[in-house]
């Protein structure tokens, strides 16, 4: 007998014999356990967790109100410009403002974010100009040419498919040894996506400094979060992949922001990945080609409602003597100026240059390309 | 030129380069092994990722010992995931980096279709030129060993189909190493394929860094009476089928395309003009696959030069058999070009 045979025999009965002895000694164990943590800071009433909240300053209680003031605004007028053929199919955020913008704001400017299509509140609060959002809605691809400075990706129409680029974003920021974090928006449906699995399980075994921002707003178009999934939360994903996950309640802004800002700090220390789902609802339907109304009760929307984001916010602010009804008053009409300005220089914008069709397919035309622009007589 | 000579095998290398002293020939797994050497050692931001890169194969050699030198980091052994690696090497790349993606197979790659043709591809052209993705694919044809019909295709069309990817497919050594460089340098997607009967053949490389143009075809041998335009393998049969159709006194023209996508049509319209008559040899197969578009674009551009029909040496309409007697009638060689040229003469129209 060889001693490699040799010792395959003795590998055998070494694994039956600790085999043998589990079985003997320990029917049963348990070998890993986990628990889902949820984070509220401030409830549907407007009531706080003192030490939690306070680390908020009035200032940036003021930033977030104001912030989704904007952001609402911008969706209502959104929605107007699609029921009057400016713009073209609309995605909108109502209700999901506080999950959308307390997480963006909780990023560092050198941060890298890649939002999906329902994530107007993500870019607002990151400062991409609204007129080129509304450039993009209406059919535009220079809307998600991103200013220098703002980073941030386009916004991913398929669902999930960009979960691994973020992945591979965090994993480049890492191998460059910069101290910056990636973040992703999906939503409850992009988690049920291959993408989805193969973007975190990666993120997990090389720890890249990403952060999962599962959207959890109860509704992939018709399907209901109990249809995507058996998992109880959408959080305890992140538990197979061997980092942590944290569902948080996505109505409210500090909590969100408060869960978004760990993740990004302990990211950047070094300490891997982190899922973080936001328990929020779509109070609109899916997009303006839909009619929610089809597949989902009226009492259940009504509920959601009475849990939005602005009310809790704006009872807590007013308790703390940061909100009044002029406050408001004097915000709202300065969010709908800015917007109305917004909405005119976008649409007065110079419509984009025919060249383009062939000009961005490739870094720099294809010979047979650079052929075409002057047979159109495209060429500059 | 040494480098645009095409070497069977490592006596004819040593035959034809004894009149120049010094030529190095290398194989062309040591020439993608050097490129990606070279490359890693003077970029940062350079990586190879993929299955079993840092096997002690080493992807057929390609990959050999790398990840001992630049570390696990920048040569990575991945997950089981072909999609979702794609997708990190999407995202590596939008953050700056250049990977260098390895598949052993191509067959592979159906399963990561939807980053390469939806988002590789599309990026750049969806954002208004604001982003782009210079990713390398690189890719494994082969044949033989019973590899069968999921473990040997040769899916160069349906890449090519794509706007917005590159598509390459080096045939001596020489071209790939500067060909692997350019494609990491290109700043587009491109997805390289490399036919595994090519790793052992050996050819002149010089040792310092260099490009070959992607786009650009070249001439393996000058002809007047057929022009035969061949990609990968197919090259080496184009070049067999003209050594033994000049003993019949038919001088035919061997064009290495070297890239599919984007096709050199000015080299190939320029030898059809010639010679008048096109022999497209393909290893993929025939049905809208390159040799058709070959033929669709001379015609389009050069169909007076054409004094016969223009013929495609390429793989039937079936999947790839697994029996070594099936292997033998299923793919096209020497032979079939030489059928084809000899049929072309007698086909002339008046």
């Amino acid at each position: 007998m060889s001693i490699a045979r040799l010792a395959a025999a003795f590998n055998c009965f070494l694994t039956h014999n600790i085999l043998a002895d589990r079985l003997r000694y320990m029917p049963i164990q348990t070998i890993e356990k986990f628990e889902v943590k949820f984070l509220q800071i401030i409830n549907e009433k407007g009531e706080a967790d003192g030490s939690l909240v306070s680390s908020f300053t009035d200032s940036d209680l003021k930033k977030f109100f104001e912030t989704m003031i904007l952001a609402r605004t911008f969706n209502q007028r959104a929605l107007s410009l699609q029921r009057e053929g400016r713009i073209g199919t609309y995605a909108s955020i109502l209700g999901q403002e506080a999950s959308q913008i307390g997480s963006a704001l909780a990023f560092g400017g050198e941060d890298w974010l890649f939002p999906s299509f329902r994530e107007s509140g993500v870019l607002i609060a990151r400062g991409y100009p609204m007129w080129m959002l509304y450039r993009y809605w209406a059919g535009d691809e220079r809307g998600m040419k991103a200013p220098p400075g703002v980073n941030i990706f386009p916004m991913s129409v398929p669902v999930g498919t960009h979960v691994p680029h973020a992945t591979g974003a965090a994993w480049a920021m890492k191998l460059k040894g910069h101290k910056k974090a990636a973040g992703v928006y999906f939503g409850d449906g992009g988690s049920s996506k291959g993408d989805f699995h193969e973007g975190l399980n990666f993120a997990g075994v090389f720890k890249v400094p990403a952060v999962f921002l599962c959207q959890n707003n109860q509704w992939a178009i018709s399907v209901p979060r109990k249809r995507q999934t058996a998992a109880g939360t959408i959080a305890q994903k992140a538990y197979a992949y061997g980092f942590e996950g944290v569902q948080v309640d996505g109505n409210d802004i500090t909590a969100v922001y408060r869960a978004t800002k760990d993740a990004v700090d302990k990211a950047k220390r070094g300490e891997g990945p982190t899922l973080i789902e936001c328990f929020t609802y779509r109070l609109d339907d899916h997009t303006t080609s839909d009619d929610a109304s089809r597949y989902r009760s009226k009492e259940e929307v009504e509920e959601w409602k009475g849990k939005e984001p602005l009310i809790r916010l704006r009872l807590y602010m007013e308790k703390k003597g940061v909100w009044t009804k002029d406050y408001e008053d004097a915000i709202a009409k300065k969010a709908l100026e800015s917007v109305d300005a917004e909405i005119k220089k976008a649409e007065g914008f110079t419509p984009p240059d025919p060249a383009d069709i062939i000009r961005y397919t490739y870094a720099e035309p294809t010979p047979r390309q650079k052929r075409e622009l002057k047979e159109f007589g495209w060429e500059k | 030129m040494p480098w645009t000579k095409v070497y069977g095998n490592k006596a004819e290398f040593e035959k034809l380069s004894g009149s120049t002293p010094g030529l190095r020939g290398i194989t062309y797994k040591d020439a993608l092994l050097e490129a990606t050497t070279q490359m890693l050692a003077s970029d940062k931001n350079v990586f190879v990722l993929g299955e079993g890169v840092d096997d002690a194969g080493g992807v057929f050699g390609t990959t050999r010992d790398l990840h001992k030198k630049f570390g696990k980091d920048r040569v990575i052994d991945t997950p089981l995931a072909e999609n979702g690696v794609t997708g990190i090497a999407i995202g590596a790349a939008l953050a700056g980096m250049r990977p260098i993606l390895v598949h052993m197979r191509v067959d592979f790659m159906p399963l990561s279709m939807d980053q390469i043709m939806n988002h590789a591809a599309k990026w750049h052209y969806m954002f208004g030129g604001k982003v782009s993705v210079p990713v390398t694919i690189r890719s494994i044809i082969g044949r033989g060993w019973g590899s069968a019909a999921q473990h040997s295709q040769s899916l160069q069309s349906l890449f090519a189909h794509i706007p917005g990817l590159k598509v390459v497919m080096p045939a001596t050594p020489y071209d790939a190493k500067g060909l692997l460089r350019s494609s990491v340098y290109d700043g587009n997607p491109v997805v390289f394929i490399e036919h595994r009967w090519l790793y052992e053949h050996i050819g002149h490389v010089p040792e310092e860094a260099y490009t070959v143009p992607i786009g650009k075809a070249v001439v393996r041998r000058k002809g007047a009476d057929v022009t035969i335009a061949a990609a990968s393998l197919m090259v080496y049969e184009a070049m067999k089928a003209a050594e033994d159709l000049k003993a019949e006194g038919i001088d035919c023209e061997v064009i290495d395309l070297r890239t599919i996508k984007p096709l050199d049509i000015e080299t190939l319209t320029g030898s059809v003009k010639k010679t008048g008559r096109l022999v497209v040899a393909d290893t993929g197969w025939k049905e809208f696959g390159i040799g058709a578009e070959v033929i669709a674009r001379v015609v389009e551009e050069a169909f007076h030069a054409l004094k016969a029909p223009a013929v495609r040496v390429a793989l039937p309409d079936v999947p790839t058999p697994a029996s070594p007697v099936l292997e033998k009638a299923f793919y096209p060689g020497k032979e079939h070009i030489i059928e084809a040229v000899k049929k072309m003469l007698v086909r002339e129209r008046p």
